[in-house]
């Protein structure tokens, strides 16, 4: 009796599990893998590497920039440095810096004060360095007549936070332009562009009408200003260098009443104002303690120029590098805004003020 | 003999051929707007496909897969972002696959049914609904502060484990809950006990099941941009991650998991914003890439399927 249960038991045990062995095993595998990993993973967190590495983060206006110099750089080491570059937008870019997560942070606008707040609580001292320039660029559709040039207090009354729902038709600006609706396209409230325009032209950093088609993609109001005969739209110079034929630009009137058309000429003259903003990156003065920093940012320094440029920025005067350069050197600390927002300031009067931590 | 007035109808022959003639019109019609609705959504599919391949074309070459990012488009490839992603879908696998389908075994087979249960479930289906963003920002607590794995791949593969956690479960269960109530009896009646059953028979009965869950959280995963950026994926990144296999003993190593990572949809995302129109071209050939990885695991897991579905003989 129990012979026969046991048979029959094993049997039919024997069938079914057939499918059933073969299966067990590959989980086993699978299970005895992920805890090995997780072993390995909790044993050794943040495993320093080999080589030595240098990261970077912050604004995506500067990435081109430094992922420029981050790739020449480790080409002309040969791969004994590396170099990282996050885009964590300006602002998450010093989060992580004032935690001294990141050695080098990309910035399209100073630090402002609970940053510096930040980082002076974490003890983080560091330097500011300009690396070149950007021209705010007005743009137009090409079939646009009407304008030839644009005041400051004409792009104040298209985009000054009362102009919401009210301002909607060009002639509402300037009588002889014609009664065409006004359609206008913008980078969104999270760009450092969007920042610097609102603060240049309205007088105030992010007040701006709210009804405008807003992207945090360039390339989207580059789309819409091309495909509609009544739109005007504002990015980065570099969006507007790839993008020549396809939109016009409009000359701003500077502060002596000339209508500037934007340039690196006359950006470096000083004369494209004020819509032109220099870009800078904040060095951590404890990475710039190590060798392979120092000569990365030498590197950036004197290759940067050219780097800039191919990518679509301006770049600064030779002197101004040199300047910064020397700057670095002496680890002249702190920055010299105070962590408050400005337009206008030329870059020798920048490097010629005294910083602050 | 009466008729019911309210029959005569049924009992016409002519009248239910009329009404049989219009069910099978309105059966044709369901069929057409079924067709037509999934070729629709083929077509879609198939054009966005094509819209990529065509735009991306001069890129399909043996440099764009074996480059670093660059500056320059054509020069430019997407190396370190499909190491970066293949490596955090093993990750992701391999920690969400076994947790999931222990969840779900235990869900189905083990749990009773009390209010307690009820609400680990009515959580567990909610979930799969919760935005990928809110894991992103609990990923950056936990795993790279509190558990300082650091931006690794180790912190993003976990990252999007637990957001395809759920998809697991609810597919596991689905799956065992459609192997028939018969074959846990008869091993039952035949003195199985509870774990014998579940893994002589549930568990690989319903592998195809589970499989199918599996693919479709890892597809998703696969293109989930907004969790892996907020625990800092980077954008430039020129070196890969440590190699997981040494040619010394024990072979394997470990040592990527904390290696710093790029992923696919951020690289695409880069390019996408950059203002030289030469790098759409890229952005197009990345995006063709991902959708055909996301693709070859579908393949895979449907073969698989087949194997394992073959072996089963009731």
């Amino acid at each position: 009796m129990k012979d026969w249960q046991t048979c029959a038991r094993s049997e039919v045990s024997r069938r079914l599990t057939i499918t059933g062995f073969k299966f067990m095993k590959f989980w086993n595998i699978f299970g005895s893998a992920a805890m090995l990993m997780a072993l390995q993973a909790g044993v050794a967190p943040q495993a320093a590497s080999a080589q030595s590495t240098i990261k970077l983060d912050g604004s995506s206006t500067v990435f081109p920039i430094a992922e420029a110099v981050a790739e020449e750089f480790q080409i002309s080491k040969r791969g004994k440095v590396r170099v990282t570059v996050g885009i964590a937008g300006t602002g998450g870019g010093f989060k992580r810096f004032c935690r001294g997560e990141t050695d080098v942070s990309n910035a399209s606008r100073p630090i402002l004060k609970e940053e510096m707040e930040a980082c002076r609580k974490a003890g983080i001292k560091y330097l500011e360095l300009p690396v070149a320039f950007d021209a705010l660029t007005v743009v137009v559709n090409p079939a646009n007549t009407w304008v030839k040039a644009l005041t400051v207090a004409d792009l104040k009354k298209m985009w000054e936070p009362s102009a919401q729902g009210r301002v909607s038709r060009w002639n509402q600006i300037r009588p002889e332009w014609p009664a065409e609706p006004l359609t206008l396209f913008g980078p969104g409230a999270d760009s450092g562009t969007f920042d610097y325009f609102t603060e240049a032209v309205n007088g105030k950093s992010k007040a701006s009408r709210g009804d405008f088609a807003a992207s945090e993609d360039d390339n989207v109001i580059v789309q819409g200003v091309e495909n509609n005969k009544n739109a005007l739209g504002y990015f980065g110079y570099a969006y507007y260098i790839s993008n020549k034929d396809r939109v016009r630009a409009v000359p701003v009137v500077n502060k002596s009443g000339k209508a500037v058309m934007p340039s690196i000429e006359a950006v470096n003259d000083g004369s494209y104002e004020p819509l032109s903003r220099p870009l800078f990156i904040y060095v951590s003065e404890p990475a710039a303690q190590r060798a392979e920093v120092r000569e990365f940012i030498n590197f950036y320094l004197t290759e940067g120029s050219e780097l800039a440029k191919e990518v679509g920025y301006v770049p600064l005067p030779k002197e101004a590098y040199q300047l910064a350069l020397k700057h670095f050197k002496e680890k002249k600390l702190g920055t010299v805004f105070g962590g408050v927002p400005e337009v206008g300031a030329t870059i020798d009067e920048l490097l010629a003020r005294e910083g602050k931590l | 003999m009466s008729v019911n007035p309210a029959m005569a109808p049924f009992l016409d022959p002519n009248s239910v051929k009329r009404g049989l003639s219009r069910r099978k019109v309105l059966d044709k019609v369901f069929v057409i707007i079924g067709l037509t609705v999934m070729l629709a959504c083929l077509a879609i599919l198939a054009v966005l496909f094509i819209d990529l391949i065509k735009d991306g074309s001069e890129r399909f070459t043996w440099d764009f897969f074996t480059n670093f990012a660059s500056r320059r488009a054509e020069r430019a490839g997407i190396l370190a972002a499909w190491v970066g992603t293949t490596l955090i879908m093993v990750v992701t696998a391999i920690c969400a696959v076994p947790v999931g389908v222990a969840a779900a075994i235990y869900l189905e087979e083990y749990a009773p049914k009390n209010w307690f249960t009820a609400i680990i479930e009515i959580n567990v289906t909610n979930l799969a609904g919760v935005p990928s963003i809110v894991y992103g920002l609990l990923a950056l607590g936990l795993f790279v502060y509190e558990f300082d794995l650091g931006q690794s791949i180790a912190a993003a593969g976990l990252t999007l484990a637990l957001l395809i956690l759920p998809i697991v479960i609810v597919a596991t269960r689905e799956s065992i809950r459609s192997v028939p109530k018969a074959i846990r009896e008869a091993a039952y009646g035949l003195g199985a006990t509870r774990w014998e059953v579940t893994k002589d028979h549930v568990l690989p009965y319903s592998t195809g099941g589970i499989l199918t869950g599996m693919i479709l959280g890892l597809s998703r995963a696969i293109g989930e941009t907004a969790p892996i950026i907020t625990i800092g994926a980077l954008s430039f990144i020129a070196f890969l991650p440590e190699s997981p296999f040494t040619s010394e003993f024990p072979f394997i190593s470990f040592g990527w998991l904390n290696d710093p990572f790029t992923a696919m949809p951020i690289q695409m995302f880069n390019w996408v914003s950059r203002p030289d129109p030469a790098f759409q071209a890229n952005a197009a050939a990345a995006g063709a890439i991902l959708l055909g990885m996301t693709l070859m695991m579908n393949a895979v897991a449907i073969w698989i399927r087949y194997r394992f579905r073959k072996k089963i003989n009731w």
